[in-house]
């Protein structure tokens, strides 16, 4: 029996629909969870973080099952070039997801205590997570830019959404107003290289950009009048059609608008990666959401938005890494001094950590700044290893949070190692894995950053980049300090629920593996830059 | 018994993980337990490292029972071990001293005791590792490793100040290894790569590619490498983590941190540093001379400080700074005295001062308190403890039969050799250190019992006795018959002299009489 509709659905599917499933089944979840959440009642709606997590599991399957065409056939692309599926992509997809599961399992018994079990939060995290895929695979400014707003919406919603308590409102509008602003920087960016090249397509960007293409020149010459101008035009037209429509008087003044171009980008991505001096947002929206959600805006954003980053950097700015190594160089050195000292003083855990993602911010720059292959695998493994590291210990304050109880106080962690070891023991592990102390993942991403900068002999940034390591090992052992070392209060037994220690143990089980075997993390890293 | 002897080094180095391992399943309350499994690990580790010494055959290669399996292939990381002689006698004193720390901490420890041994079991397995790695990814794994069970000894177990003590700790080794790890990487990219074939972190390669490199590469990496050994030993103007380290730290924590984490320190010079000396004789002889200066500025300073101390474990805290600055000083004279006195002085200083430290713990047991003033004329109420402490006391001032007398005159001899102020500088610590020891004696035990509270305090129990019998013993053994420890480092320390300071033994040469014909008689033969 022929259907015609599930014909032209297998078609869709063998085409451009391959290219983005894992998406389209999260948002099919997403929708399911609005859809089903009517149906529920109060004490069913944990149902809907099983329905969410199914979605991550399906998705990640895609993407796994995805490896194979890219093995076979190089890249996919989709959507006239405008979508692509690449190691890259599958890479951070990959990372999405995980942290996107981890944060599912987190949020349960929070969401309980604070009697705001809703069905949209999960299918807004379930967006949230579409959106930085698109990030991560979007090859064309326009897919980019949406999947960064259908990630940034979805965040705004989420960071207020105890919508009874003040700080979670005021994080909100914080975030919209500052991250409204950091988009139209980041869109007016856009709209200059579209201006300059008239294309939206990054990779047609990178060629009339690059010097040694020779198109550039091409489009010079087919701009003057005469018999050579319409040689170059018929040349171009079948080349490279949307140049034809350029303005001349644009293209004269082509560098210094394509340096005020990446300075507009790199402003606005510099925001979402909460790099300095552009970084006020992140403590107050770290401290005002609900802790899971500060979870996934310090560990997902950030890695999706360094992911939209590398994209446009790799490809767009590549051949002019050297000349904004350095302006990259003094945004990396400006965050680790200002994220690591601002750390040093803080009460509240959440802020501190704020300003620690700051500073891991800046170390993974300084990868950038160095460029080389162990950057790049640096990189990835810092950003791996950041995830499942900053996850952990954020995980650990959701797992004091008790009826009655905050705990995001340094204060509020005392004695947690006689009101639960098991706690304790994986707090020093991520804490010691954040300062980047062997055997943790965080010290083998830090080791092919400082490798790398020796590599491309940066050897004072190299001594800028250890030298941190101290004073942020001091403000993480205050976090241990409280926790080991300070007498209990009579504050209650945390209990973990099996969805935390489930998320825990498996951000514990990345973090020591890929300190100890990093082998594989190592091959995982290479692979997603494969270059 | 095969698969023992292969992997004997592994079976060192893990014992005490195991032990520390299987504490983790005894429940929390059974203190008992806990101290009995602590030191049957602590017994095990030691016995576990015994055979090393019977199995030991001198001269067979550069280092013996390695073990050489790919750990992480991708950056050229291996799990690298062996030993030579020098680390030999290191690992050596860190099982036994490891082991008789955690015996001494039977009736000190009573909060806690499970993650007491578990940490203790732990450092040891650090311990060992740094000195067993001949990969330097290994070797910094190790190095940093060993950081966090000694931080929380000293914050959980410690005195007063100890989570000021704890975290200065912390923080001063961590700034000196993170240069180092710099170095390190320097060190793994700057040297040559067989066409083909992948970066290496093995040390005996990249030491040896490390003499082809330029001066001033050599100057960095050597500058690189300094900090986190200098900080380690500590050297003076790096030496002020020290004293709060050990004067917090419980008693089997300051046994350990004096008798074995300082000597991760000399041994990182006399392994690391120097081969990356340069050949320049200019560079070298500047680079010779400030750290020469600081050995001798460590010296005096240490001993003059140790003069005015008012807390007997600051006092001896102030010491190591003292004895630490003879076996610098042995190491960058640069002759095989000066290096095997180095050497042989820094398991002097684990025995003498490690017993020093166990003396103050029994004191401070049975009192709360080190201040000296408290103290006076102990030598009736506790007569044995007496004998014990005074025959350690003149080990660690180095009277001849005692150890620390073997060890410091071959370093002044060494260092003689090469200048005599330094020498003279030398002696003069040597001196002083008799007086602030002898006064500490004296304050201590001599005279009548000037405070009431010490008349009844009883002498030593058979444990304690267990813990400072063996270091006396060794005591005597090195001062007496100390052949068998020189013949250990005889060959690794020729060979690196022949190495770093090949003009040494030309000239010795030709100090000698000309030899007549040795191959007439071979001939003969």
């Amino acid at each position: 029996m022929h259907i015609a509709i599930f014909s032209a659905l297998t078609e869709y599917l063998r085409g451009d629909g391959a290219v983005i499933l894992p998406e389209v089944e999260l948002t099919l979840f997403g929708l399911g969870i609005l859809l089903i959440d009517f149906t529920l009642g109060v004490k069913e709606r944990y149902l809907n973080a099983g329905l969410a997590l199914a979605g991550t599991a399906f998705s990640a399957f895609t993407v796994w099952k995805l490896r194979i065409p890219v093995e076979a056939n190089g890249s996919l692309y989709g959507f006239h070039d405008s979508v692509t599926v690449d190691p890259f992509f599958l890479f951070f997809a990959a990372l999405f997801l995980a942290a996107t599961a981890l944060v599912i399992l987190l949020s349960v018994k929070f969401l309980e205590i604070e009697q705001e079990q809703e069905g949209e939060y999960y299918a807004l995290l379930l967006f949230a997570c579409v959106g930085m895929m698109f990030m991560a695979s979007g090859f064309d400014l326009i897919v980019m830019f949406l999947g960064l707003e259908t990630m940034a919406l979805s965040f705004y919603v989420l960071t207020g959404f105890l919508r009874r308590e003040k700080r979670s409102n005021e994080a909100s509008l914080k975030y919209v107003l500052l991250g409204a602003f950091s988009s139209a920087i980041l869109a007016y960016g856009f709209s200059l290289l579209y201006g300059l090249t008239g294309t939206t397509n990054i990779s047609n960007i990178k060629l009339v950009f690059s010097s040694d293409a020779g198109l550039s020149r091409i489009i010079e010459l087919s701009q003057m009048p005469g018999a050579g101008g319409l040689q170059a035009q018929a040349l171009l037209a079948e080349r490279y059609p949307a140049a034809l429509h350029l303005d001349p008087s644009l293209f004269a003044h082509q560098t210094i608008l394509a340096a005020a171009a990446f300075i507009l980008v790199a402003v606005g991505l510099f925001f979402k990666v909460a790099a300095v001096p552009f970084h006020q947002w992140a403590p107050d929206v770290y401290e005002g959401a609900p802790t899971p959600v500060t979870i996934f805006v310090s560990v997902a954003s950030k890695t999706a938005s360094f992911a939209l980053l590398l994209r446009l950097f790799l490809v767009v700015f590549w051949g002019t890494q050297v000349n904004w190594m350095y302006l990259v160089a003094g945004i990396a050195v400006a965050s680790l001094t200002w994220g690591n000292l601002a750390a040093l003083t803080q009460t509240n855990v959440k802020r501190l950590l704020a300003y620690s993602s700051i500073s891991h911010a800046g170390y993974v720059l300084l990868g950038l700044v160095a460029g080389n292959k162990t950057a790049m695998t640096g990189i990835g493994y810092y950003l791996l290893a950041y995830i499942f590291m900053t996850a952990g210990a954020f995980a650990i304050l959701i797992v004091l949070r008790q009826k009655g109880l905050i705990g995001e106080e340094l204060e509020d962690l005392n004695g947690l190692y006689q009101r639960s070891p098991s706690s304790a023991v994986l707090l020093l592990i991520f804490m010691l894995s954040l300062a980047g102390i062997p055997p943790t993942a965080g010290f083998m991403g830090k080791y092919f950053i400082f490798l790398a900068l020796i590599e491309t002999k940066h050897p004072v940034l190299a001594v800028f980049a250890v030298l941190y390591i101290v004073p942020a090992l001091y403000y993480y052992f205050r976090i241990v300090v409280h926790a080991w070392l300070k007498a209990p209060g009579d504050a209650p037994r945390p209990v973990m629920s099996n969805a935390q220690a489930v998320a825990l143990s498996v951000a514990a089980f990345v973090t020591l593996a890929a300190g100890l075997y990093p082998e594989p993390f190592t091959r995982l890293a290479q692979y997603a830059f494969g270059r | 018994m095969d698969f023992f002897a292969n992997h004997i080094l592994s079976a060192v180095l893990f014992t005490p993980l195991v032990g520390a391992t299987l504490l983790l399943f005894i429940p929390r309350e059974a203190e008992l337990a806990h101290k009995i499994g602590g030191n049957l690990f602590g017994v095990l580790g030691f016995l576990v490292s015994l055979p090393l010494v019977f199995w030991w055959k001198p001269g067979l290669e550069p280092f013996s029972f390695q073990e050489n399996v790919s750990w992480i292939p991708s950056i050229g990381a291996r799990y690298h071990l062996g030993i030579d002689g020098i680390s030999l006698l290191l690992v050596m004193l860190t099982t036994f001293l490891g082991m008789i720390a955690i015996l001494s901490s039977w009736s000190a420890i009573h909060q806690r005791t499970k993650e007491y041994y578990i940490l203790l079991l732990l450092l040891q397995t650090g311990m060992i590792g740094v000195f067993i790695s001949l990969d330097f990814f290994l070797f910094y794994v190790f190095w940093e490793v060993m950081l966090v069970p000694m931080y929380f000894l000293i914050g959980v177990w410690g005195s007063d100040r100890r989570l000021y003590a704890a975290i200065k700790f912390f923080l001063y080794t961590l700034a000196g290894s993170v240069v180092m790890l710099l170095a390190i990487l320097a060190l793994y990219f700057y040297a040559p790569v067989a066409p083909g074939g992948t970066r290496t972190f093995d040390v005996p390669t990249l030491l040896a590619a490390a003499q082809h490199f330029s001066d001033p590469l050599k100057v960095w990496l050597f500058w690189g490498f300094f900090f986190a050994f200098a900080i380690k030993v500590p050297m003076f103007p790096f030496h002020t983590w020290l004293p709060d380290a050990h004067t917090e730290a419980p008693t089997a924590g300051s046994v350990i941190l004096a008798g074995v984490l300082l000597k991760m320190g000399t041994y990182g010079f006399i392994r690391f540093s120097l081969p990356l000396l340069p050949v320049d004789s200019v560079l070298r002889a500047r680079i010779i001379q400030i750290v020469i200066v600081l050995s001798l500025v460590a010296i005096v300073y240490g001993a003059l400080v140790c003069l005015m101390q008012k807390d007997m474990k600051r006092l001896i805290a102030y010491s190591s700074v003292s004895h630490l600055g003879f076996c610098t000083l042995g190491i960058f004279a640069l002759t095989p005295n000066g290096l095997a006195g180095s050497v042989i002085q820094q398991i002097n200083h684990g025995i003498s001062t490690g017993a020093l430290f166990l003396i103050v713990g029994v004191l401070y047991e049975r009192r709360h308190t080190r201040m000296i003033s408290e103290f006076g004329g102990l030598a009736t109420p506790m007569p044995n403890f007496a004998a014990i402490y005074l025959i350690i006391s003149l080990s660690s001032l180095g009277m001849p039969l005692l150890n620390g007398f073997i060890g410091e005159f071959t370093i002044l001899q060494g260092a003689f050799q090469v200048s005599k102020a330094w020498a003279a500088w030398g002696v003069l610590g040597v001196i002083l250190g008799a007086a602030y020891l002898l006064w500490l004696y004296q304050r201590v035990m001599f005279g009548s019992v000037t405070n009431p509270v010490n008349e009844h305090l009883p002498d030593l129990n058979l444990r304690e006795m267990a813990t400072l019998v063996p270091l006396v013993f060794v005591a005597f053994w090195i001062g007496i018959y100390p052949k068998p420890f020189f013949t250990l480092i005889e060959k690794p320390v020729q060979k690196i002299v022949e190495q770093v300071n090949p003009n040494f033994y030309q000239m010795e040469r030709a100090k000698l009489p000309p030899v007549t014909a040795p191959t007439a008689m071979a001939e003969a033969k």
